[in-house]
């Protein structure tokens, strides 16, 4: 059991913390996130990168959710046909999801795995909360 | 031991907490007790089949062919919306998960300080300001969350709903942000329909009686009454509702909200949602986008070592980050400890309803979460119901 376990180890990077961003409800009910600087995430990144990440993603929910002559054209078609619609075409929520899921992706690659991070996609977790998982950092602890 | 590998691959609402139940391999999902719903599309489809096998024929020859035309048009819109209303997820917040869970706990007793033994600690609510109202969050004990503004719990499904509206039991499921358009939609083309059955039921008999007489033209179309029946009492509680609902759409308020007296009274705040335009209001009840679920039910389950028990292969094998608070050591050799499910030969565990896979043995990283019992605003809420 100990050589499997020391196994997994090394292939992967063992968990530190995560921490959790909450929303943001000063605008009401919409999808948005708060763009505080957790102090958690000091040591690994810089302010500035976070808060931009954050405030895209809040562009694009608010991008999903907003009110206006597309969403309503929407609306009306969808009743017209019942909803029967929705069957066969995807919505225009689902269809930003899936760019914020690639922006995530993006990120991860680019900024976020290199500093021993994690974004979770907020749709996995009920669009409660922006999960960082803050795995240990390996270049420093290789010597314990 | 036996050999087998058992690697059916198990979705995500079969794991899922809460009293819902899945249909069609997780696509339709509605509340434990349906028999009122049967009830609904019995009398919905009950009815209309009497209005097209007795009434249809006679008015299509006697006044014009579109009335059934028209009729069925209307009765397919019903269901359509019947069934979307009651197959599809309300907006069901899920639970969080263990981590977050236990983050949540922390930040609640950092901000509480220390609480002087004997005395309860303070209930568990955040504040935020919405559209220059305060707004009081309440913290849900069962799914460990914080509910966003307007969420409710519901106590039927066991579930936290986004927009809670009602459960309703005509549907056989909670009214909440995704189907609260089709329910408003099925309550608004039921009446329409009740009304056009009902009127031309009528329309018919008279037509009839004009011919052959009053008593003759029940005794040839008998299903007459019952309709007539129906609908009577249908058009009162079915019209009722529909204008009630139509009140709050255009204020933008929930049941619930409407029930509890949210945004009524003098020393209440005022709906921070609402428009203020009547129009705009009903447009982004009615028109908004339509939000996706965000349960994620089709989508596979990734095997943790408990469930992969039931596997010969050790559970270090799978390549998926090990949650901290499963067990590391994944028992191969079942003894009177191991739980049912990872008992191998059982093949039929996996598709009995499972007991809550979250409710997880107790890790001693978790500080003893408060019950509602230790929650001084629940306790007081229970002696005012005393």
């Amino acid at each position: 059991m100990a050589e499997t376990h020391s196994l997994q180890d090394l292939q992967q990077p063992a968990v530190s913390s995560k921490v959790f961003i909450q929303r943001d409800y000063s605008s009401g009910t919409i999808c948005k996130f708060q763009t505080k600087f957790p102090s958690d995430l000091e040591s690994r990144l810089d302010k500035q990168q976070f808060e931009e990440t954050i405030q895209t993603l809040n562009n694009l929910y608010a991008e999903a959710e907003k009110l206006g002559g597309k969403s309503y054209l929407e609306g009306c078609l969808a009743c017209l046909t019942a909803y029967t619609i929705f069957l066969c075409m995807e919505t225009h929520y689902e269809k930003v999801l899936k760019k914020i899921a690639r922006y995530i992706k993006d990120q991860n690659e680019k900024i976020y795995a290199p500093r021993g991070l994690l974004l979770t996609d907020p749709v996995e977790r009920g669009l409660r909360v922006v999960e960082i998982t803050i795995f240990e950092d390996r270049s420093i602890g290789s010597g314990r | 031991m036996s050999a087998v590998m058992i690697t059916r691959k198990v979705r995500k609402w079969e794991k899922l907490p809460g009293k819902n139940t899945f249909c069609c391999d997780g696509r339709v999902m509605m509340a434990r007790q349906k028999g009122v719903f049967y009830l609904t599309l019995f009398l919905i489809i009950g009815t209309c089949s009497l209005f097209f096998a007795f009434e249809c024929p006679y008015l299509s020859l006697h006044l014009s062919p579109a009335i059934p035309v028209f009729a069925a048009v209307l009765f397919l819109f019903v269901m359509a919306m019947l069934l979307r209303t009651s197959f599809s997820d309300p907006g069901v917040l899920p639970r969080a998960l263990p981590e977050e869970a236990t983050f949540i706990e922390m930040e609640i007793e950092a901000a509480n300080g220390n609480v002087p033994a004997g005395q309860r600690p303070p209930p568990r609510i955040r504040n935020v300001q919405i559209n220059n109202q305060i707004v009081k969050l309440k913290y849900c004990y069962t799914c460990k969350i914080f509910r966003p503004p307007r969420a409710s719990h519901c106590s039927i499904c066991d579930n936290c709903v986004d927009r809670f509206d009602h459960h309703c039991p005509w549907v056989g499921n909670c009214v909440g942000k995704r189907n609260y358009r089709y329910f408003y939609l099925f309550t608004l083309s039921l009446s329409l329909l009740t009304i056009y059955i009902f009127t031309f039921d009528i329309v018919h008999v008279v037509m009839r009686s004009v011919d052959k007489g009053f008593l003759n033209t029940l005794k040839e179309t008998p299903g007459t009454v019952l309709e007539v029946l129906v609908c009577f009492f249908t058009l009162w509680s079915v019209v009722g509702l529909t204008g009630f609902h139509t009140y709050l759409i255009s204020l933008n308020q929930t049941t619930n909200e409407d029930i509890k007296g949210s945004w009524s009274g003098k020393n209440r705040i005022q709906n921070p949602y609402s428009h203020n335009n009547i129009i705009k209001n009903c447009c982004e009840v009615l028109c908004g986008p339509a939000y996706p679920s965000v349960l994620d039910r089709r989508g596979l389950m990734q095997e943790d070592p408990l469930v992969s028990a039931t596997c010969a292969a050790p559970a270090s094998s799978s390549s998926n980050p090990v949650p901290q608070t499963t067990k590391t050591t994944a028992p191969l050799i079942p003894n009177e400890h191991t739980p049912d499910e990872a008992k191998p030969g059982i093949a039929a565990s996996a598709e009995k309803t499972p007991s809550p896979k979250e409710e997880q043995p107790p890790d001693t990283k978790i500080p003893p979460l408060a019950t509602p019992e230790t929650d001084a605003e629940t306790s007081i809420a229970k002696d005012k119901t005393h």
